[in-house]
């Protein structure tokens, strides 16, 4: 019973062991410990959705996950999705339609954009918008974020 | 703000989780989706000694029916419920409230027992656990004992569980032939705790209501078994009048705090406006 | 060249948002800073209180490697400021401390800084300084805090009023009595603030050997804090150092001077340290900026015809307990009784303003600053003037509007208007939203008990302010910007600009400008900025003027530099610069088209064999230019917004179906840019209609200060928004644009006020108090039945 522990998961694939301490999110442990700054922080108390990330195979709120208590998962950030290609349909979409200002919701929007695909059909702007409504953006009106993720959803559904 | 300092640990089995609970009682917290207690951690509202992360245990998890009655483990997280085929076939009412529990990152790692034991007023799952008059299964050192639901919730974040003891399990009631119901609330945006909510649970012959069970919440200190407003409706066949009756019962019965959210006056008929909604909407689902 | 540049008006796609998508964005908590110590703050947990004293002590036991610096201790290399405007003699406000000294003035206020190894650590010791308060009664209650028993926010200043304004013209008492409708209402307008999803963050880092301070934060006005720092820390201006990264949304909430900002800068010179500090969300809510907080008792009175007679506007308004310092605090205000009726032609208005203090977070510039409070106010009279005289809301705007051959004009409250599109723009807006139709729709529906309501609502946007509104206020603003163009070795494009990137895009609009003056592709030309020491002095991003002013200085920058390339190129072969032209990445003949000389033979030669050309000739391969507006004290922007929405009358619910907006922002560099910057600022403008609010109880106790209770928009209560243009160019400048930044904040909550009155107007009940909430529809309601 300590308030560090030993961890070892895999971070975008990639093997990652550390000692951490017990209070550390898991954000924190991504951004300070290996440097991982695309997942962000807006609130540390699970509302914004800035932190998303993907926790063995599902989104979370990286702010509401201990790092120890990601030892032995399998987490992906945007940056290993960027890398592998695997959004890079969506991330297509959020460019051309201009779909974020600032940035900073882009990450977790992305993620969360990606779960969204995996229904594997086309959802209706309201679905969209209800799936995407713990994602706060300010500075888009989200209007955009919306038509992207149709487009994408248009493209790879076709009936 | 960061979370102040604990200690950490992260049982493999129901026992060692209820030692664990027994040595350290009074200053050690179950840790299960962790949705509700980080963000009070992050906050500094709470300085717990030591978490219990309870997420390994598999004898936590699952969701089984077993003689009519669904038995949905604490650790079951929102997602997995939602997703359900048993949960939308033997528990229309939880199916029907669980897309107003939060948002899809935070089901998937909320549990049907954190929800519980955590007794937030406003909360949706207590309220049909009441509705549907399930019990809890609670376990510690001590032994293990089931409380109904409609005795468990004793006030804000209050429940029956005592310092030492872990929510085990739900068992609830899977719906019976003849029996609808439908869930209700109003909340400022989606995924929000709602300002007031119903749930309501009847055996419906033609438009008589029989066996009514109408539960309030998000307006009281805890989910609300509206005993008069049930009584109202049982037995008679839905109009304009009984509706009036209902709403007046919950008038008399419902006794809710005002706070910035809402008045207390406001909490009342938002109740009655939803409770007449959710009967029109069970009746017209047939 | 054409006259209608190329990349300018096109939808081109930022540049920045392909690593923005991809997760690399540097904004400023993701630098790192060798030896950094982090910063947390002890707040006031009471609106008003003496500090009887602070003991470090405890907080040293728990974090012995700690450091705690009271108000005293900062107080001591670092002057504090005063929230004063050189114009306004009258407005008072007192000093203000980094860190509060013997006493705190609102809740949340800081008192005690403390410096750990990590921001966990920081918390720690924070949490344990002990302080002993004495608690004073506090001005919580806007309306009541001129009261003559009101409790002081400012015990020394022997009064809450900071100041009072007035505008009058023409007769309004006998115009209003004259006139055969008149309408009134109490209008109330809640505190809320920007809540940008970056938190606010700096670090500082002095340098005790060069006596130097570079400081990286997330700030919209760099200069400003450069100009705040080395004036009140008493560094030198030209060893401070401000530099921007990615910043993650301002809406001007990151445009003031905050003690926390302040007390790292000097809490590293105390410690010759590099210092950080990073707002969490808890703290923004009780130190960042708060805004609009107003109440309005507001008079029209109209013809039997509709045309109006006069109006009557009187503002109470509220500082907090600060008065922002070194921009215009009062703004919020004089913007409410100047824009007030502005669209509409009038002679007879009175304005009356007060400014109050309380025992809150200090007021200030929020997106669209005091503009949507006159919009919605207007607006709401003309409506229910349009009512009473039994006239279709749209045609009683129609009839108002100031006529085409009015201009230029000055409105009775004083705004100089060049010449608007009033008219255009509602016809626009009229086709697109199908206004028709959804009159027919709301009265079918109406007969089966569902009510729906329709808002349109004018507006006027003031944007790119220029130095005659700040310079005699003697706020150390720049309202000019500079652009550097220079054209590299290999004939690409790079552009040093003092315009703030916070997401709006100008940048990217920036390299379209010079891409088109210079005959290159925008992707040519690399833009950067955010860095006081090398890009030119400058403004930062405020008021909507980023393109306006910014993009002339880009504008003037790259025509001066084409001029240098043709004068450079007519040396090397031997003709006259007058013939040559720039296009397609070369000097090219002006006649034929034909391509004489690469831009990168240009620069290769301008760069590195200077021994090739003729004797006597320079190459002069970068060129800057500065450009402050100069004919106009601002550029005014207009459109017209429309709301459709659907009142449950059961639960008080709004449900937004639709909204749209045409807009004028005169020249139109990237329509993706501009149909953003307007959406974005129409859902923080509904937030405000519907949902935001800091919630205060009588003691100035903030109620809701967490995201979870302080409600913004999300994206399933929103509806789509669409968004029209009319294009009249801004007149005066080259490039013709005028800001877009807030237009979408003006107008919104009037649409949306507008269409909640419309649809309650059955049911005989109205509201006036924003943010309108599901219990005071349901008030509204039942106070009319
Ligand atoms: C943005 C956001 C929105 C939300 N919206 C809603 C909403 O609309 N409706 C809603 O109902 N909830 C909402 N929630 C809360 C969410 O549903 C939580 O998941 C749930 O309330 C708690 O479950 P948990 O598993 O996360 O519990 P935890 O946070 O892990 O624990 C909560 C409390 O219960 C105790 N506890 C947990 N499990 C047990 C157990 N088995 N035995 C004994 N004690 C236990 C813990 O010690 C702690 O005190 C929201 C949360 C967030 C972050
Ligand atoms: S930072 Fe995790 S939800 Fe906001
Ligand atoms: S783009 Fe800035 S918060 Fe979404």
């Amino acid at each position: 019973m300590e308030e560090a522990a030993e961890i070892a998961l895999t971070v975008n694939g990639e093997t990652v062991s550390a000692r951490v301490e017990a209070r550390r999110h898991l954000v924190d442990f991504l951004r300070l410990d290996l440097g991982l700054t695309g997942s962000r922080l807006g609130c540390e108390h699970g509302v914004c959705g800035a932190c998303t990330v993907r926790v063995d195979g599902a989104i979370v709120r990286g702010c509401l996950m201990l790092a120890v208590q990601a030892d032995g998962a399998d987490v992906w950030t945007i940056e290993g999705l960027s890398d592998a290609g695997e959004i890079a349909g969506l991330q297509d979409a959020f460019v051309a339609r201009n779909a974020l200002q600032c940035g900073y919701c882009t990450p977790g929007m992305l993620l969360t954009a990606a779960e969204m695909l995996k229904a594997g059909r086309r959802m209706t702007r309201p679905e969209i918008r209800e799936f995407l409504s713990g994602n706060f953006c300010r500075c888009t009106g989200y209007h955009a974020i919306v038509d992207a993720i149709e487009a994408v959803m248009a493209e790879r559904f076709r009936d | 703000m960061k979370a102040p300092r604990f200690s950490y640990v992260r049982p493999e089995s129901l026992d060692s989780v209820l030692e664990l609970l027994a040595e350290h009682e009074g200053e050690a917290r179950i840790l299960a989706g962790g949705q509700s207690l980080m963000p009070t951690l992050n906050m500094r509202l709470s300085e717990p000694r030591l978490l219990i992360d309870i997420n390994r245990i598999d004898a936590l998890k699952g969701i089984s029916l077993e003689d009519g009655t669904v038995r949905i483990g604490a650790l079951a997280r929102h997602a997995e419920v939602l997703e359900s085929p048993l949960a939308a076939e033997h528990l229309p009412l939880i199916a029907d409230a669980m897309p107003h529990v939060a948002h899809v990152a935070v089901r998937n790692r909320g549990t049907f027992g954190g929800s519980i034991a955590l007794a937030d007023p406003a909360a949706e799952l207590p309220a049909c656990a009441v509705a549907l008059n399930a019990s809890f299964v609670l376990a510690s050192t001590r032994g293990r004992r089931t409380v109904p639901a409609r005795s468990f919730f004793h006030g804000l974040y209050e429940t029956e569980l005592a310092e030492d003891e872990l929510l085990v399990e739900a068992r609830i009631p899977a719906i019976a032939p003849g029996y609808r119901s439908a869930f209700m609330e109003f909340a400022r945006r989606h995924g929000d705790f709602a300002l007031a909510g119903v749930c309501c649970h009847a055996r419906v012959e033609g438009c008589v209501l029989r066996d009514v069970s109408l539960a309030c919440f998000g307006g009281e200190d805890r989910p609300r078994f509206a005993a008069a407003a049930s009584a109202a409706a049982e037995g008679r066949a839905w109009s304009e009048e009984v509706k009036d009756a209902v709403k007046a019962a919950l008038g008399g019965e419902l006794e809710p705090e005002g706070t910035f959210h809402a008045s207390a006056e406001t909490r009342v008929h938002l109740a009655q406006v939803l409770a007449a909604r959710a009967v029109d909407r069970m009746l017209a689902a047939g | 060249m054409t006259d209608r540049p190329e990349a300018a008006g096109r939808p081109l796609p930022r540049g920045s948002a392909r690593r923005l998508a991809a997760g690399r964005g540097r904004y400023a908590d993701d630098l790192r800073f060798p030896g950094l110590l982090h910063l947390a703050f002890v707040r006031s947990p009471h609106a008003h209180a003496r500090i009887v004293k602070i003991d470090p002590a405890p907080a040293l036991a728990a974090v012995p490697a700690a450091k705690v610096f009271t108000g005293a201790d900062i107080a001591a290399v670092c002057t504090p400021w005063q929230g004063k405007m050189d114009h306004l003699p009258t407005l008072v406000s007192p000093p203000q401390h980094a860190v509060a000294v013997d006493r705190a003035v609102w809740q949340g206020e800081p008192v005690a800084a403390v410096a750990a190894a990590s921001r966990a650590l920081a918390e720690d010791a924070a949490a344990a300084v002990a302080v002993e308060w004495e608690p004073l009664p506090a001005a919580a209650v806007r309306d009541r805090t001129l009261d003559a028993d009101a409790a002081p926010a400012h015990p020394e200043l022997g009064g809450n009023l900071a100041y009072a304004a007035a505008i009058r013209a023409g007769d309004p008492e006998a115009a209003l009595a004259g006139s055969a409708h008149v309408v009134e209402a109490c209008f109330s307008f809640a505190r809320h603030t920007g809540v940008p999803l970056e938190p606010r963050t700096v670090i500082a880092d002095y340098d005790p050997g060069e006596g130097r301070l570079t400081v990286h934060g997330s700030h919209q006005a760099p200069w400003h804090q450069q100009d705040t720092l080395s004036r009140h820390l008493g560094i030198p201006e030209h060893l401070v150092r401000v530099v921007t990264p990615d910043i993650g949304g301002g809406f001007g909430i990151k445009l003031h001077i905050y003690g926390e900002e302040i007390a790292v800068s000097a809490v590293s010179r105390i410690l010759g340290r590099p210092v950080k500090y990073t707002a969490d969300r808890l703290e923004s809510f009780i130190s960042d900026i708060q805004a609009r907080d107003q109440r309005v008792e507001a008079r029209m009175g109209v013809d039997a015809d509709g045309a109006i007679r006069g109006l009557s506007v009187d503002a109470l308004s509220s500082f907090g307990a600060f008065a922002s310092y070194g921009r215009a605090p009062v703004n919020e205000g004089m913007m409410t009784i100047s824009m007030a009726g502005g669209p509409y032609a009038n002679g007879h208005y009175e304005g009356r303003l007060r400014i109050a203090f309380q025992n809150k977070p200090p007021s200030g510039m929020y997106r669209a600053v005091g503009q949507p409070i006159a919009c919605a106010v207007t607006e709401q009279l003309l409506d229910r003037a349009a009512h009473a005289a039994g006239i279709d809301p749209v045609e009683m705007r129609r009839r108002n509007y100031w006529a085409e051959d009015a201009f230029p004009l000055r409105t009775p409250g004083g705004i100089a208007m060049d010449r608007l599109s009033l008219r255009q723009c509602l016809d626009r807006l009229v086709a697109m939203m199908g206004y028709d139709a959804l009159r027919a729709e709301q009265a079918a529906l109406r007969r089966s008990g569902v009510y729906r309501g329709i808002g349109v609502a004018t507006f006027l946007e003031m944007t790119a302010i220029g130095a005659e509104r700040y310079g005699p206020a003697g706020a150390r603003i720049s309202t000019q910007d500079g652009a550097t163009v220079r054209l590299e070795p290999s004939g690409r494009v790079r552009c040093v600009t003092s315009v703030i990137e916070i997401g709006q895009g100008t940048l990217s609009a920036l390299a379209q400008i010079v891409a088109d003056r210079l005959g290159v592709a925008p992707e040519d030309v690399g833009v950067v900025g955010g860095d006081t020491a090398l890009a030119p002095y400058g403004g930062g991003a405020w008021a909507s003027r980023g393109l306006t002013i910014g993009g002339e200085a880009a504008w003037r920058a790259a025509e001066g530099l084409r001029a240098n390339i043709l004068e450079l190129a007519g040396s090397i072969l031997q003709a006259d610069p007058a013939g040559l032209d720039l296009a397609g990445g070369a000097v090219c003949d002006r006649a034929t088209g034909e391509t004489r000389i690469t831009l990168a033979e240009i620069g290769r030669i301008g760069h590195f064999r200077q021994d090739t050309l003729p004797p006597g000739v320079q190459p002069e391969l970068a060129v800057t230019r500065h450009y402050a507006p100069d004919d106009v004290p601002f550029a005014l922007a207009n459109g017209v917004q429309g709301s459709s929405l659907e009142v449950d009358a059961e639960t008080g619910g709004v449900r937004l179906l639709g909204h749209w907006v045409v807009e004028d922002c005169g020249r139109i560099v990237n329509p993706l840019l501009v149909e953003e910057q307007i959406r974005g600022g129409v859902v923080q403008g509904i937030g405000g209609a519907l949902f935001e609010e800091c919630r205060y109880d009588e003691h100035g106790q903030l109620l809701n200060g967490s995201l979870a209770d302080y409600l913004v928009p999300m994206a399933a209560e929103l509806p789509d928004i669409h968004v029209g243009h009319v294009e009249t160019p801004l007149r005066g400048t080259a490039l013709g644009a005028k800001g877009a930044g807030e237009a979408g904040t003006v107008g919104a909550p009037a649409a949306v006020l507008l269409a909640v009155n419309d649809a309650l107007r059955p049911l005989g009940a109205q509201v006036s108090s924003l943010p309108i909430t599901p219990e005071a529809v349901l008030n509204a309601i039942a106070a009319a039945a």
